[in-house]
């Protein structure tokens, strides 16, 4: 898809996102604030300037696939959708409420549009993107799968064991960004499992791996474009970022995992991000 | 029986281009004919049971119909979580395929075998779960689950098998088939076992008890209505699996008839597996026998229960 945005505009988008992201958190209770900031200029690249997509047309077979694997960025996930139009950004009015679909986790495909797997449990979105990668190889169609993990998800053994399969099946619509923020829930996700060297991991199970600043979205849209001529390789793209980025007094602060921001912090927030109520 | 599901799975596999067949890096020479006539579509997913349920989701979710095949303990309880997930949360139509299930694999010790599968798979919700006791039945179940828009287990045996159906024109999940008809004694079936079954029926119209015997191929969704007529007509009820006494067929009918009794008033017995590990090696029928999951043990239990009921 041509750029849908230039990058002083992506740049507003991705803090129209943080502030709507910071400011639902405080409405509703919803945790994991750290791990949304941190992904949110991953997800405007993508949402704004590169998945082929047509919002009017959400389930067009030959859409971009994008798996949210660290469903925990949800509450960022559904402010990206809304805001690029795949429903009416009223649906958020709701938002944790009893008997909405917007929480924590993303609901099961069918609920929201663009949602295309129900995740949370970590692990699982690239084993399903995979699916989807075949899918399209068997189906003849022309669409990429795009699937963003957390750093601490990739202690998951499913992630390896994707990692292989895709390398043996050349798998190169497949692209794999993780949001290596350099923490988990609770601690250094390089020391709680030997993590690093990741992008080196990457290439060992047969990938491309590149790594780029996550908060540059220059870098992060030259990163996501197609390789032309193709590789016959996945791409993993590990993106350093910084958790609870762009709102000061999170960033790096792994409390914000869980934390939720006070009425002050939102307003305080809001202001740093230059994105005032 | 796995030839019989290879063998399916390739007949239709040349008419139906959604079906895709993935296995776990076992099914060497198996599946060969299958990967002739359905090029691109057998993926050996390796010994990474997991990702190989979630890339079957994620097929099933992008309009495809999966099949996953394995041994038992590697296709379900090894990926219950991406079973779970992936599969029953999204109701994404995959067929997962369970070779040589309960004690086929008896020789292999209990990292093969599988008795806990039917009780832990029927608890997921969308799951439908299905045990054919032949060829005849697995070959019309595929049909059926390529007809059902959701997630199936069908847990089949390994080889040579005996045939039991000499006909059979169609199968619907969660409609039992009555096998052979009786009066006074009901055995409800389900999975590989049917053959000793039978034999405990021939024993027991030898001791002069008329047994009916059904296939419950469907533990889950049950077929509630043919429960409530066997328990209706007959004195005697038994169900007989190869599989753990605890959250099979006999926990499924167990969980039927409690709210129901004492209005059913007929006797309820279970045959299964005991809630144990086999610790020693030995083939199906060894294990079979130390678990009194024989012709003889079964018409024996059946026998003396139809002794109690009648003495009053």
């Amino acid at each position: 898809m041509t750029a849908l945005a230039d990058f002083p505009t992506l740049d507003l988008v991705a803090r129209k996102i943080r502030a709507r992201t910071v400011a639902t958190s405080q409405r509703t209770g919803t945790p994991h604030l750290g791990s949304c900031l941190s992904c949110i200029d991953i997800l405007t690249v993508l949402y704004f300037h590169e998945l082929r997509l047509d919002p009017a047309r959400p389930e067009d077979p030959e859409r971009d696939r994008f798996i949210l694997s660290k469903g925990h960025a949800a509450p960022a996930l559904f402010q990206v959708l809304a805001l690029r139009g795949l429903f009416p950004e009223g649906w958020l009015d709701n938002y944790g409420e009893d008997g909405s679909l917007f929480g924590e986790h993303p609901p099961v495909p069918g609920h929201v549009p663009g949602i295309e797997a129900a995740t949370g449990s970590l692990g699982h979105g690239l084993p399903l993107g995979l699916g989807m990668a075949l899918s399209a190889r068997i189906l003849g169609r022309g669409h990429r799968v795009f699937v963003l993990l957390s750093d601490g998800e990739c202690n998951e053994g499913s992630v390896w064991e994707a990692a292989m399969l895709a390398g043996a099946q050349k798998l190169d619509q497949v692209t794999v960004i993780v949001d290596y923020n350099k923490w988990q829930a609770t601690g250094r996700s390089n020391e709680v499992l030997a993590l690093a060297p990741l992008a080196d991991k990457w290439r060992a199970f047969g990938w491309d791996a590149t790594e780029v600043d996550g908060h540059d979205l220059r870098a992060l849209a030259a990163a996501v474009a197609p390789a032309r001529p193709s590789t016959g390789r996945p791409r993993a793209i590990v993106a350093h970022t910084v958790k609870g980025k762009g709102v000061s007094f999170m960033e790096d602060d792994n409390n914000w995992h869980y934390r939720i921001p006070t009425v002050d912090e939102v307003r305080a927030a809001r202001e740093e991000l230059g994105v005032p109520a | 029986m796995r030839n019989a599901f290879s063998a399916e799975v390739t007949r239709l596999g040349a008419e139906d281009p959604r079906i895709v067949l993935l296995s776990g890096d076992i099914g060497n020479k198996l599946f060969d004919k299958f990967k002739d006539g359905c090029p691109g579509r057998f993926l050996n997913c390796g010994v990474a049971e997991a990702n190989m349920m979630g890339v079957a989701a994620g097929l099933a979710l992008n309009g495809l119909r999966p099949f996953v095949y394995t041994i038992t303990p590697f296709t379900t309880t090894r990926c219950l979580e991406q079973i779970r997930v992936d599969a029953c949360y999204h109701r994404a139509p995959v067929v997962i395929v369970g070779t040589g299930s309960g004690l086929s694999y008896a020789e292999l010790g209990p990292t093969h075998h599988s008795c806990e599968d039917l009780a832990i798979l029927r608890s997921l919700p969308e799951m439908t779960v299905f045990a054919p006791c032949d060829a005849t039945e697995l070959r019309l179940g595929i049909q059926a689950a390529l007809r059902h828009d959701g997630p199936v287990y069908m847990r089949i045996g390994k080889k040579g098998e005996p045939q039991i159906h000499a006909a059979l024109a169609e199968l619907q999940f969660g409609r039992a088939i009555t096998v052979r008809p009786g009066a006074q004694v009901c055995l409800l079936s389900t999975g590989t076992i049917m053959a000793e079954v039978l034999g405990a029926a021939d024993r027991l119209a030898e001791a002069g008890i008329s047994a009916r015997v059904e296939s419950f191929h469907t533990v889950k969704p049950l077929d509630t209505a043919r429960l409530a007529e066997v328990f209706a007509g007959c004195a005697v009820v038994a169900t007989v699996e190869e599989h753990s006494r605890i959250g099979g067929l006999g926990g499924a009918v167990a969980e039927w008839l409690a709210p129901r009794f004492p209005r059913e008033p007929c006797r309820f017995l279970s045959f299964g597996v005991d809630d144990v590990f086999m610790h020693e090696v030995g083939s199906q029928d060894y294990a079979r026998r130390r678990f009194g999951l024989t012709a003889q043990s079964i018409a024996d239990g059946v026998q003396k229960a139809w002794a109690e009921c009648t003495a009053g």
